[in-house]
């Protein structure tokens, strides 16, 4: 999950790996990062409907319950 | 003393026709509601043509005739009589201007869950096969609240409560609860205001229209607590609380939550657990403040002069109904109860420390993670019309296009259940109420049940002069335990009644 990456570390242990991590590891793990939001983006581009000004104006709704 | 006591939900869908901004909502709702009566319930369609001079019997729910009829020719009258019950218990029909899911009655959150996740598939094939109707109109359906230009729908709950809890303390216990719960369970706005006259993202779809604290209403002046008293039970003893002030959820979590933490509160009322006093100053503008601010760092004021955050309002409902589970149900504490517990102090927990870390839980967080990836990728204002037209589609009840779905699809949000679970649940119903009852009687004897509610069951028996009424008034009666042998045992509608009438 893309979420995990954010997550404050648990375990000192990984606490420990993290801080000892040469500077590549970082920013291979920032570039997948990228990577993996840039996919998720793409793919929601490909369905998200096409002219947003028009959608939004004519998405009307009465009133209900 | 548990999650456990007779729920379930009932929300009304957003509606839009494409390409025709201008279609009137009430025939695309009937349009959709008949267009799965009529491929779903069949049999009945065929048994009730002598019916049609009557409009009485129309009205009980069951007509499909005007199927047939042009859009066009349908008063606002007629078609406010589309509504049938389905072999799940539950009740599809035209609201206002919406379609309108009602659950079968269930006893646990994860029932409302299944079932609620039900409607939203009843939904999607009842907006397919409207598409087959002539003119072939292309419906698409949002499970939200709010267009964001004044108009909001309800996704409401309802809980079977006892009739001997006063109602005062239900309004002094509930409300704080109520003002801070969308911190767990809100939906995610775009938008400011009724009519979005303000920009930004706030956590609640439902905060800015509520404008009182209790009140009978629910389309004008909404009152946070609402007073409307109708049991489709025994009245001596039950009363039904109808909660308005939900969110229309996608994830099943964020239901889940919702659900299971607002039943343990009901039960900590009934049982006189609360005794701190955690009553707020100003619920209604507290309750908008809370839904403003995403940071999660609005107080509100409480009456005894403390300020506290939405989360940390939370976290005193949470810590009372440990000590209540603990205290009443020790060790005998059901699985759901403690799942139920678990996951909302996880959550609160992880509110207070790192919000974004439950994008894959809740839908205001998915909701706004995505739109904060948009926002930085292109640069966007909060006024940008990509960014309402997200808010919108995240609710799109199509897998193909909707939001939703597609970081479900990605892997990017948690499910509780898996789909042939909840499509069973669109024809099957819950067990352990009465709704199993109704819902077996429409799939055995849908030929000579001439209506349905939630309280009866009418049938036609042929030979028979008057209709045949059978009760239900108490909800936990007529479950599988009690009359699923007999609805086996007995081949025909005349069989079973004169079974029940013996």
């Amino acid at each position: 999950m893309a979420q995990e990456q954010k997550q404050p570390r648990k375990s000192g242990e990984e606490q420990e790996a993290t801080e000892v991590a040469p500077e590549s590891d970082v920013a291979e793990r920032k570039e997948a990062l990228d990577d993996d939001v840039d996919a998720i983006l793409d793919e929601i581009d490909d369905v998200l409907e096409t002219n947003a000004e028009d959608f939004v104006k004519s998405f009307i709704q009465k009133g209900g319950e | 003393m548990s999650v456990r006591r007779v729920m379930g939900t009932e929300v009304e869908y957003g509606i839009s026709v494409q390409g025709m901004p201008t279609a009137n909502p009430m025939v695309a709702s009937s349009q959709v509601v008949n267009a799965y009566a009529s491929a779903t319930v069949r049999a009945r369609r065929a048994r009730w043509d002598f019916e049609e001079e009557s409009p009485l019997r129309d009205a009980r729910g069951f007509d499909m005739s005007r199927q047939v009829a042009d859009p066009s020719q349908l008063t606002d009258e007629d078609l406010g009589l589309a509504n049938v019950i389905l072999t799940n218990g539950a009740r599809l029909y035209v609201d206002h201007a919406h379609p309108e899911y009602s659950t079968p009655e269930v006893v646990s959150p994860l029932d409302v869950v299944r079932w609620d996740k039900a409607g939203e598939q009843v939904m999607l094939d009842a907006a397919r096969l409207a598409q087959q109707l002539p003119g072939n109109p292309s419906i698409v359906l949002y499970k939200n609240n709010t267009d964001n230009k004044g108009a909001s729908y309800g996704a409401h709950e309802n809980y079977l409560m006892r009739r001997s809890t006063p109602f005062a303390d239900i309004v002094r216990h509930l409300t704080p609860f109520f003002v801070s719960r969308q911190v767990v369970c809100g939906a995610g706005r775009v938008g400011m205001g009724q009519d979005g006259r303000e920009h930004g993202y706030q956590i609640s779809q439902r905060a800015d229209y509520f404008e009182v604290e209790v009140g009978l209403e629910t389309t004008l002046k909404r009152p946070i607590i609402n007073t409307r008293d109708e049991p489709h039970a025994d009245p001596e003893k039950y009363r039904r609380l109808h909660v308005i002030i939900g969110d229309a959820n996608l994830s099943e979590i964020s239901t889940y939550l919702k659900i299971g933490t607002t039943a343990l509160v009901l039960s900590m009322i009934e049982d006189r657990f609360i005794g701190r006093d955690l009553t707020v100053d100003t619920p209604v503008s507290s309750l908008r403040a809370v839904s403003h601010d995403p940071t999660l760092r609005q107080t509100i004021t409480m009456s005894d002069g403390r300020r506290l955050t939405g989360v940390q309002l939370q976290l005193e409902y949470l810590d009372l109904a440990k000590k209540y589970v603990e205290d009443r149900l020790g060790a005998d504490a059901d699985e759901q109860t403690l799942d139920v517990l678990a996951r909302w102090e996880d959550v609160l927990d992880r509110l207070e420390r790192d919000p974004m870390s439950l994008a894959d839980q809740l839908d205001w967080v998915a909701k706004l993670k995505l739109l904060e990836q948009y926002r930085s990728r292109d640069g966007l204002d909060w006024d940008d019309a990509k960014l309402q037209l997200i808010d919108y589609q995240y609710s799109d009840i199509r897998p193909e296009k909707g939001l939703y779905h597609r970081l479900v699809n990605a892997g990017r949000i948690q499910r509780l259940l898996d789909d042939e679970v909840v499509e069973r649940a669109m024809t099957e119903p819950p067990e352990q109420t009465r709704a199993y009852f109704r819902g077996r009687c429409l799939e055995k004897y849908a030929a000579h049940v001439a209506a349905a509610s939630w309280d009866s069951v009418i049938f036609d028996l042929p030979g028979r002069e008057s209709l045949q009424r059978v009760p239900t008034m108490d909800p936990l009666r007529g479950s599988k335990a009690h009359v699923g042998q007999l609805i086996d045992a007995c081949d025909t509608a005349e069989a079973l009644v004169s079974a029940l009438t013996r």
